[in-house]
């Protein structure tokens, strides 16, 4: 057996994260003194890098390396930038609120750049085996940080529930993807494609095994019936936590819905279609009633999550119609749209419940927010465009990004579908008009002056003038969405 | 034509100079504040101004044509245009704006900025409803709008605010939702296109069409408001402080008429045709129902909203006969139900500053007090009633002609609003301004001062104008409508 050297130069970015991990580990270790600003520091810089790297090595064309476990290409590239942004994002919010709670621990950040380079696997995987590597990696780092707060309760108790349900996924995920294997004899994903095309796999055991990949990853995306853990983990863990949750991870579990449903099984579309709208019926119809019922934001908010992802199901089963995939690149990069779209909005939402956090306060209802217009009208403003952003109203890039699905879910031809999806919106847009009511109507409960810092303020108001800009102007975010998706379909 | 850009002027420049007048910030600042949004709303107004001078009556076509394009990857464009139907309400937009910020000036005491910011987008955003040539563009104007009106009622609104608002807001969101729904079919069906025009000229057939048909119904008809999805309505405006009830009847009711002749009626005319027994049966039930249910109302503002409901039943009866002297009056009168009910929240709304009271039982024998006041009060009333000589007179007796011409009986049942109309205005004029004076309050009642004096001045003589020479108004749309009807008799099957 030949040992071929491969070709390195396409994850320089995961090996220089994962080096840096290492070196964030050592250093805090030595510098004892400094090793809280130190490991902040370094891991921000860290990301920053990565994201110059990624670029840098940005190519545009497919290639694939590490015996083909390993694929660099449009979307990967994309999504691990945002990746990137999305982290450093959340790390610059949470700091303070970690600080305050005396967790901001050096190992929190080692585990965020170990959770960012599972992530990063997982979008770059062409193969079963790294998908899962790369799954597993972001998992357990997620696992030890809802945790990290380990004088709490009820965070502990949530990272118990997160860990027990999500291995029960993580088993779900693997069983499927033994019967995968057994039907086709691939653990790749364009030589399971290939098998499929030639007729090679026995489709029960194929359609069993699709069956419980579905069930993983509509565990990992985190949709109804799989949804039990996120209202209970959203709420338990340290807000700084949830914060990093409900942003990068889901743009990880779209990539790989992606590269597990789309580039692997796609022949299947129709099959994995209908139970991804199963899914995403659920997902919209109890995310948004369930929404209604809680006091808590951070419970709101993690329902209104589900229905989300619910929005970005809809996108991805509006591909191929009767065997027709003329519409798959418009499906998929709608769904895509949504999703990077969602992620800077549940960013801003956060990174609003954190601001209004601080020593010895946990802004966890939505009662906290009540009077926002008198404490401080500018970010009472911003909290608001992230309410109706969410809700679907124009100018928006909420809106843009229902837009653009329900024109995916339009040209399929599931009109019922779309109608559903807007009646659940308007579901939906009570409880954000709640959050704007005792924000503008209400008079406030607590008048303490909202302090952060000016980094957090600079990049709260950035989020927030974001969404509204980016709602006036969606045509770049839309096209670079469609193009990181045009070479690979 | 050249020139410079006036439909987009007169949207974006009181959106950006709102967005300036919020930045004045806190009460500190609120005379600067005032005097900034009354800058912002004149500038405004005149812009407008060109749209009407410059207008060419002699053709259907748009005019004043921006076109852009804005998200290529769906092939939405920034394409803005008027004709005779839509130019008169974006001045007419510009036109109130002006007065609801005089009408706010002293009133209006905390979060003036905020207060004045919301009005002055608002009527950016309903510019860019009247003046949409995209069906994307369109709704993103259509919906934005619900943002600033919602949190005026919510904010400056009375003691069941909250609940106006959100109900408000629901109630107009799942109505316009559907209608999406029915644009990104026809975005389909037209083969990749938004443009309102195109969809006039795409041929569709009859199940299609009437599926469009209600879901453009259920959107604009909760905006009209049409009976029974009307009950918003009063909700909305008794909640409202002044300045919001006026926009609200005076621009927002106009929203779901206008889209009726831009979506519904152009798009899908035959089921337009076919649904419009139907849709004459509910503007009757509105107009003679409703027109019941404002005779007992014991609430000055609740009146005066359920007589917009009626009123606004006479504009979708003209609307669905298809014929030129009833569209025109249909279109006539939303005009003039604009300056009248207007002028009419605005009068309450004076009462309401002295006395804090909407309840017609609190009032009586004001005109001994308030001669000036009881003078203008009457004005208005009589054209709400529909007096010869003043602007509702000229809407309502166009539509009942052009019922005359469609069937007798529906004419009839038209003409009986004429008499409730007069019933339940004067009823309540009556007993507010008559009689001996009911109590200490009202006897220590200061007569308007100047600024009151000046809007309620400018308001009747639009009215007075509108109502003995309506030829600039009419003229204005002719070419436009006869297009219109021309357009809806061809069947697109």
């Amino acid at each position: 057996m030949n040992f071929v050297i491969p070709d390195f130069y396409p994850a320089a970015a995961e090996i220089f994260v994962a080096v840096m991990a290492l070196i964030v580990m050592m250093a805090t270790t030595f510098a004892r003194g400094i090793a809280r600003g130190l490991a902040y520091y370094l891991t921000q810089a860290t990301l920053v890098a990565a994201a110059f790297i990624t670029i840098g090595t940005m190519d545009g064309e497919v290639t694939l390396t590490f015996s083909n476990m390993f694929i660099s290409d449009l979307m990967g590239d994309f999504l691990k930038v945002m990746i990137y942004f999305t982290v450093a994002i959340a790390l610059l919010y949470g700091r303070g609120y970690l600080a305050d709670r005396n967790i901001d621990r050096p190992e929190y950040y080692l585990l965020t750049l170990l959770m960012t380079l599972g992530m990063m696997v997982m979008v770059t995987s062409n193969h079963m085996l790294s998908l899962y590597i790369g799954l597993e990696m972001m998992s357990l780092s997620l696992y030890g940080m809802v945790a990290f707060d380990r004088e709490s309760a009820r965070s502990t108790e949530a990272a118990m529930k997160y860990f027990v349900l999500g291995a029960l996924a993580s088993g779900l995920l693997l069983y499927g993807m033994s019967m995968v294997y057994g039907a086709t004899g691939s653990l790749e994903f364009s030589g399971i494609a290939q098998s499929i095309y030639h007729q090679a796999a026995n489709r029960t055991v194929l359609l069993f095994g699709v069956v419980f990949l579905v069930a993983g990853i509509a565990f990992k995306l985190g949709v109804v019936p799989f949804h039990m853990w996120v209202p209970d983990v959203y709420q338990g863990a340290p807000t700084a936590v949830t914060l990093m949750i409900s942003s990068a991870p889901k743009l990880a579990a779209f990539a790989m819905t992606m590269r597990l449903l789309v580039y692997g099984l796609f022949e299947l579309a129709e099959q994995w279609q209908s139970m991804l709208m199963f899914l995403a019926v659920l997902s919209i119809i109890l995310g948004n009633f369930a929404a209604i019922a809680q006091s808590s934001i951070k419970r709101m908010l993690a329902y209104s999550g589900i229905s989300h992802m619910g929005f970005v199901l809809l996108g991805l089963l509006s591909g191929v119609v009767e065997g027709d995939r003329h519409f798959a690149l418009n499906a998929y990069s709608s769904a895509m749209f949504y999703a990077v779209s969602y992620v800077i909005m549940s960013l801003a939402s956060f990174g609003m419940v954190i601001l209004l956090s601080r020593a010895g306060f946990e802004a966890e209802n939505i009662d906290d927010f009540k009077g926002l217009n008198k404490r401080s009208s500018w970010f009472a403003a911003m909290m608001m465009v992230v309410m109706f952003s969410m809700a679907g109203i124009p100018f928006f890039i909420g809106f843009f990004a229902k837009l653009a699905v329900l024109q995916a879910v339009v040209a399929a031809g599931y009109v019922w579908l779309a109608v559903l999806a807007v009646v659940m919106s308007v579901v939906g847009a009570y409880y954000y008009l709640r959050v704007v009511k005792v924000m503008y109507f209400d008079e406030p409960a607590d008048s303490a002056p909202i302090r952060a810092p000016a980094e957090v303020r600079v990049m709260l108001s950035a989020n927030g003038l974001a969404i509204a800009v980016l709602g006036l102007l969606p045509q770049g975010l839309m096209s670079v969405c469609a193009y990181a998706l045009l070479a690979s379909l | 034509m050249t020139g410079l850009p006036f439909l987009s002027l007169a949207i974006w420049v009181p959106i950006l100079g709102g967005l300036l007048v919020l930045a004045t910030g806190s009460d500190r600042n609120a005379p600067l504040a005032r005097f900034l949004a009354m800058l912002v709303a004149i500038a405004g107004f005149l812009v407008t101004l060109p749209l009407y001078s410059q207008f060419d009556a002699s053709t259907s076509a748009m005019q004043f044509v921006e076109i852009l394009p804005w998200i290529p990857r769906f092939n939405i464009n920034y394409h803005l245009g008027v004709d005779g139907i839509s130019v008169l309400f974006i001045l007419l937009n510009a036109f109130i704006t002006i007065m609801v910020v005089i009408a706010g000036w002293q009133v209006i005491r905390e979060k003036v900025a905020q207060y004045m910011a919301a009005f002055l987008i608002m009527s950016g955003l309903m510019n860019g409803i009247f003046s949409a040539l995209d069906a994307v563009l369109f709704y993103t104007f259509f919906e934005a709008s619900l943002i600033p009106l919602y949190l005026v009622i919510g904010i400056w609104g009375g003691a069941n605010r909250v609940y106006a608002a959100i109900k408000f807001f629901l109630y107009t969101l799942l109505g316009s939702l559907l209608m999406l729904i029915a644009l990104l079919y026809l975005f389909m069906e037209a083969g990749g296109s938004f443009n309102i025009l195109d969809w006039h000229q795409l041929p569709l057939g009859m199940g299609p069409q009437t599926l469009i048909f209600w879901a453009f119904l259920i959107a604009f008809a909760v905006k009209v408001p049409m009976w029974p999805v009307h009950t918003w309505l009063p909700d909305a405006h008794v909640e409202a402080p002044t300045g919001g009830s006026v926009v609200l009847a005076a621009i927002a009711l106009k929203l779901g008429a206008y889209g009726f002749l831009r979506f519904s009626l152009p798009i899908v005319p035959d089921a337009a045709q076919a649904m419009a027994p139907m849709m004459i049966a509910l503007s009757l039930i509105a107009v003679i129902y409703i027109g019941f249910v404002a005779l007992v109302q014991t609430d000055m503002k609740k009146l005066v909203a359920y007589s917009s409901i009626s009123h606004m039943g006479f504009v979708t009866l003209g609307f669905f006969m298809f014929n030129t002297i009833g569209l025109e009056g249909a279109l006539v009168q939303m005009i003039s139900h604009g300056f009248v009910s207007g002028a009419m929240f605005l009068c309450i709304g004076v009462l309401y500053d002295r006395m804090h009271s909407r309840n017609i039982a609190d009032y009586g024998g004001v005109v001994k007090v308030m001669p000036k006041f009881a003078a203008f009060f009457m004005l208005f009333a009589m054209a709400n009633a529909g007096l010869p000589g003043t602007s509702g007179f000229v809407g309502e007796f166009m539509v009942v002609l052009g019922a005359v011409q469609f069937n007798f009986w529906v004419a009839f049942g038209a003409a009986i609003t004429l008499i409730l109309g007069a019933a339940y205005t004067l009823w309540m004029y009556k007993r507010v301004m008559f009689g001996v004076i009911g109590n200490n309050h009202v006897a220590q009642l200061n007569d308007i001062d100047g600024r009151e004096f000046a809007f309620l001045g400018v308001l009747a003589l639009c009215v007075l104008a509108m109502g003995l020479y309506p030829y600039p108004f009419t003229e204005v749309m002719h070419a436009s409508v006869n297009e219109l009807l021309r357009h809806v008799a061809v069947s697109k099957l």
